[in-house]
């Protein structure tokens, strides 16, 4: 099993994931540079977080033309899995392989800290959810500007009865509240997936808390959920 | 020749920028203001005649300068009137 971990000039959580799939996950795990085509043999491939192309135009709007990106989007297209964490979730949106946009934070302001996520779908849904249970409660740091997530009312519908809502911001004890929705997202939405069901972008860094010895490890299960 | 691209959010599309400018006018004194809204100008310089050149930013648009999800754009050609 082996993680591909690519990086954009900006990226800059690409260690964290790398140390989360390797240590974690105890997977192979390797970087691969935004200008190159070769996904060397990657099982699954990992879009870190940072601000690729120094967020640019808009958030992920100029990685999505990297070289390294044609090959993902033919990854993804084949059903090989795609996380998108942060900015990685940006540049899925702004790709087309995940439906709806990143909008600057509701209150205007850089967001860094833990946030609750409820996971909203039984477990397995996605391969990187096998081991987090409907209804469960994950504390994840956010860190982000652009994280309030928007879709026209029926694309939220159709995300809706589809199953494709992965995670929602609650408060600790797992209800959906204002305070506990950071950034304004609509629907509270913090992750979601494609129709297929094998890309999975949200703005919490599960990379920045899969260590015990950090505190927190509950982003260490989705590493460890795709890993067989 | 020179393109004007006028990027702004889509109507319906919470602006929090422009609410914020907007409040801002107002503690100015600026009653009247009723609303903002915030968006981007970029400026293309590019060969090609006008027709061609108009047709040309517009696919830019759409596959780059805007995003269709939550952007409208315009464009204009420098000489045309605004």
């Amino acid at each position: 099993m082996k993680f591909g971990v690519v990086v954009f000039p900006g990226s800059n959580c690409d260690h964290d994931c790398y140390y989360a799939a390797s240590h974690a996950a105890g997977a192979e795990a390797c970087f691969l540079w935004h200008k190159d085509r070769d996904l060397k043999g990657s099982d699954v491939i990992i879009l870190p977080g940072g601000f690729s192309y120094g967020d640019y135009l808009r958030s992920g709007a100029m990685a999505r033309f990297s070289p390294i990106m044609e090959e993902v989007i033919a990854f993804a297209n084949r059903g090989g899995p795609v996380i998108g964490i942060c900015n990685g979730f940006q540049i899925l949106t702004e790709s087309g392989l995940l439906p709806g946009a990143l909008m600057r934070n509701k209150h205007l302001k850089f967001l860094c800290r833990d946030v609750f996520l409820r996971a909203e779908q039984d477990a397995g849904r996605t391969p990187f959810t096998r081991n987090v249970e409907k209804g469960r409660v994950l504390r994840m740091p956010i860190a982000h500007n652009d994280g309030c997530y928007f879709a026209e009312p029926h694309l939220l519908d159709r995300l809706e009865g589809e199953g494709q809502v992965i995670f929602r911001y609650v408060n600790a004890a797992g209800e959906i509240t204002e305070i506990g929705n950071p950034n304004g997202s609509l629907h509270a939405i913090a992750g979601i997936t494609n129709e297929k069901r094998n890309v999975v972008g949200l703005m919490p860094h599960p990379d920045r808390c899969a260590e015990e010895l950090l505190g927190n490890h509950d982003g260490a299960l989705l590493f460890q959920g795709v890993v067989p | 020749m020179k393109a004007i691209v006028t990027v702004t959010l889509k109507r319906g599309v919470l602006d929090p920028q422009g609410q914020a400018v907007a409040g801002g006018l107002k503690s100015l004194g600026f009653d009247e203001v009723r609303g903002v809204r915030v968006g981007k100008h970029i400026e293309v310089e590019l060969g090609g005649d006008g027709a061609q050149a108009r047709e040309r930013v517009t696919e830019m648009c759409k596959k780059l300068l805007a995003n269709p999800v939550i952007e409208d754009f315009s464009v204009r050609l420098e000489g045309e009137g605004a």
